[in-house]
């Protein structure tokens, strides 16, 4: 067993478990921060990737920003904690689950038995390359102008959005 | 790569609208009348994106890289978009001030929006599929929530919210599986070499979680349940916009996607689950419906099985369902459009007046607004010579072509089913005796939104084989 | 980067993705549930990154860059709507905000 491998278990187990106990928590708060590990563990896994660029702003942005502004929403609400989850009448969540496993098992037959679609022997330096600063950015500012351009517009109604909803007062 | 200006001056319609996106926040921004001003300067671009998009309707083009194309197809769209964009513009000016949110925020939004389905309508690549589709369900999303202190509206805003953001979900890892096979985004890519890619399991397991993803954008059976309640609780101008608009923006991609089983009029193994989902929402929307009284969600039941009349086309899948779809969603719009117009004029103050039994006798009080609701309510329930009868006889026309006669069997029973509630209306408006007295002001822009409804509803019914040439010349360029 | 198979990436995702759709139709917290859609979107993020490092072509990575913008925006204008329900209604729980019909 080689350190890479060991790497990349370790943060598979962390992102797998992390993710289940975030939908299993009754208090919101928990659940949250299950996430963020879930998506330090992503960053790592990236890492393993060679997707540098990446796995920063997995961290900055996802980590950092968008899931402490959920915790912002949590406190400021205090929501209190949600009944057991599977608490009560609901048969439709116990099919929720069996579907969703139905789903999974599916996909991973499909994955391990398709796999022969998949390159097998990966260019290293090719891999190395694609994941730096350097390259994405070359990327997005030439061929992705358009989809970046409307990335931009998509802020702008999502800013004016926020704004119209949570305001404090409107005029 | 190098952009040549030729590139720029080919997506003008882009470029004009963006521009006046800006220019609207500015003027928002700085003026203190920009609210009177923003409905006009949003009609003038809109006008000017038709004109633009007309200019180049015979020229298809790629550009950047294959991220957009302009001209044909996409063309058509966004003069669709921009006509209906026009005519919802006219609608609300008068009720917004009625509905509690009388500011400039709006336009803007709706002009975001409209950009986004231009993108949707225009992508040759999934990246721009994609962002056009947030492009276009983000100002939704807010649209349907705008009055804050409406808790109809706040869980309208939230229900759509959370279900778009799971559509997206769908959308994104099957994006994602499809790109592992193809190493690629591009849809032209995608198009060339579809029935070889479409050999892969897992390409076809992408494809079907993006359609998954778009059936919620189009309504369509299995994920519907937003509609009602999303229909009912947001305002009746944004109702129409995201049931007219949405819904074409939505089956512009779906176009896109299926560009090469329609070229081919091959059908494809998605044949099946196209007609599975054109049944269950078309009897599923028009027997719901048979039981709703209040009139926003008899349309929202009712928009549901229009989706699935136009998923028999996707399931005929061939060229002449590519140019029935078209007709029928350039109809669909107008009908709905004009018909939530009227819904709108009538509306009160905190959604009243929007039940049956406020039409009872409407023909006799308002003779006008009855006469076209009348109009609109045949057109809907596909009476001939009207412009839904045509939508549905092409698309029934293109399934018998594909050997699926069952299906649109089917879609004749649906349809006269439907014809119980449509005509209901009616009746409620000429052979009723009016009720409690209803309050409603005349406002003259949206009487001009409804007529110029009507004259398209009409033109399209009159002289259907005309437009409908027109788009089949148009798709074989 | 040989030693370790692409398929086992796919299936983590593949498991994080069903978790985050069990986590959507479980739970009745708006911001939870909201949470769940979030997984949804990193576990198909792992499988773009997973194609675009083997295949060695950025377009994965550039895709991930986007889809990371538009959860941003949808963060922003989702979070929103959750504060102007909770201010009408104080509470978030989807089985209480219902005077429609789910």
């Amino acid at each position: 067993m080689n350190f890479e491998l060991l790497l990349f278990i370790v943060f598979a187990l962390v992102a797998a478990v992390s993710s289940l106990m975030m939908i299993t928590r009754k208090n919101a708060v928990i659940s949250a921060v299950f996430l963020v590990l879930n998506f330090f563990a992503l960053a790592g896994l990236y890492l393993l990737l060679n997707a540098q660029f990446i796995a920063v702003v997995q961290i900055i942005v996802y980590a950092g920003a968008i899931m402490v502004l959920f915790l912002f929403v949590l406190m400021l609400l205090n929501t209190g904690k949600e009944e057991a989850i599977l608490h009560g009448k609901k048969p439709i969540k116990y099919f929720a689950i069996f579907i969703a496993a139905v789903v999974f098992l599916q996909v991973a037959y499909l994955l391990v038995f398709g796999s022969g679609s998949f390159t097998s022997n990966p260019d290293i330096e090719a891999s190395l390359s694609s994941g730096t600063v350097e390259t994405i950015g070359r990327e997005i500012y030439t061929k992705y102008i358009i989809p970046f351009e409307a990335a931009g517009f998509l802020l702008l109604a999502a800013t004016i959005g926020a704004l119209i909803l949570a305001k404090k007062k409107f005029e | 790569m190098p952009q040549t200006t030729n590139e720029y001056l080919l997506i003008l319609p882009f470029l004009v609208l963006s521009a006046g996106i800006i220019v609207s926040l500015c003027v928002e921004l700085f003026f203190r009348k920009g609210k009177e001003l923003l409905p006009y300067l949003s009609i003038a671009l809109f006008l000017i994106v038709a004109y633009l998009s007309v200019g180049q309707i015979y020229e298809k083009n790629v550009l950047f890289g294959g991220m957009l194309i302009t001209g044909g197809i996409p063309a058509i769209f966004n003069l669709l978009f921009a006509a209906a964009g026009v005519l919802v513009m006219l609608n609300s000016i008068g009720f917004l001030k009625k509905y509690g949110f009388y500011h400039g925020e709006f336009y803007l939004l709706t002009q975001l929006s409209v950009l986004g389905m231009m993108l949707m309508a225009g992508s040759g690549d999934l990246v721009t599929v994609f962002l056009g589709l947030e492009l276009m369900s983000i100002p939704f999303y807010v649209l349907v929530g705008m009055n804050r202190k409406k808790v109809s509206a706040n869980e309208a805003a939230m229900k759509y919210f959370l279900l778009g953001a799971f559509a997206t979900g769908f959308i994104v890892y099957g994006i994602a599986l499809i790109y592992g096979i193809m190493g690629n985004t591009s849809l032209i890519d995608l198009t060339e070499n579809f029935y070889i890619y479409s050999e892969n399991i897992i390409f076809i397991t992408g494809f079907i979680l993006i359609l998954i993803g778009f059936s919620f954008k189009i309504a369509a059976f299995p994920f519907h349940m937003w509609v009602p309640d999303v229909y009912q609780g947001a305002a009746t101008n944004v109702t129409g916009l995201m049931s007219t608009m949405g819904k074409s923006a939505a089956f512009s991609v779906i176009f896109i996607l299926l560009t090469a089983v329609f070229m081919n009029d091959a059908g494809s193994k998605l044949g099946n689950y196209f007609a599975v989902i054109a049944t269950l929402s078309m009897l599923y929307g028009s027997i719901v419906a048979l039981s709703q009284n209040n009139l926003k969600r008899m349309l929202a039941y009712s928009s549901i099985s229009h989706a699935g009349y136009m998923a028999i086309g996707l399931a005929a899948g061939n060229k002449a369902a590519l140019a029935g779809i078209m007709f029928y969603l350039a109809a669909y719009t107008f009908m709905n459009l004009g018909a939530f117009g009227i819904i709108s004029i009538i509306e009160g103050e905190e959604d009243k007046q929007t039940d049956l039994n406020s039409y009872a006798g409407l023909a006799k009080r308002f003779p006008f607004l009855a006469g076209m609701m009348a109009l609109i309510m045949f057109a809907l329930a596909g009476i001939p010579p009207m412009a839904g009868f045509f939508g549905k006889y092409y698309v029934f026309i293109s399934a018998i072509q594909s050997n699926m006669t069952w299906l649109a069997l089917v879609g004749i029973l649906s349809s006269v089913i439907s014809v119980y509630f449509y005509l209901r209306v009616v009746v409620y408006m000429y052979f009723k005796e009016p009720g409690e007295e209803i309050s409603v002001k005349s406002d003259y822009s949206a009487y001009a939104a409804v007529i110029f409804a009507g004259i398209l509803i009409l033109s399209l019914g009159l002289f259907p084989d005309t437009f409908l040439s027109v788009i089949e010349y148009i798709i074989s360029v | 980067m040989n030693s370790i198979p692409i398929e086992y990436y796919l299936i983590l995702s593949a498991f994080m993705f069903s978790i985050g759709v069990t986590g959507v139709l479980i739970r009745r917290n708006a911001i939870v549930v909201f949470m769940s859609i979030e997984l949804m979107l990193n576990s198909a993020n792992l499988t773009l990154v997973a194609f675009s490092s083997y295949l060695g072509n950025p377009i994965g990575q550039v895709f991930v860059f986007f889809v990371m913008t538009v959860a941003a925006a949808e963060a922003a204008v989702g979070l929103a709507i959750i504060i102007a329900i909770f201010r009408n209604k104080l509470t978030v729980n989807i089985d209480e905000i219902n005077i429609f019909k789910w």
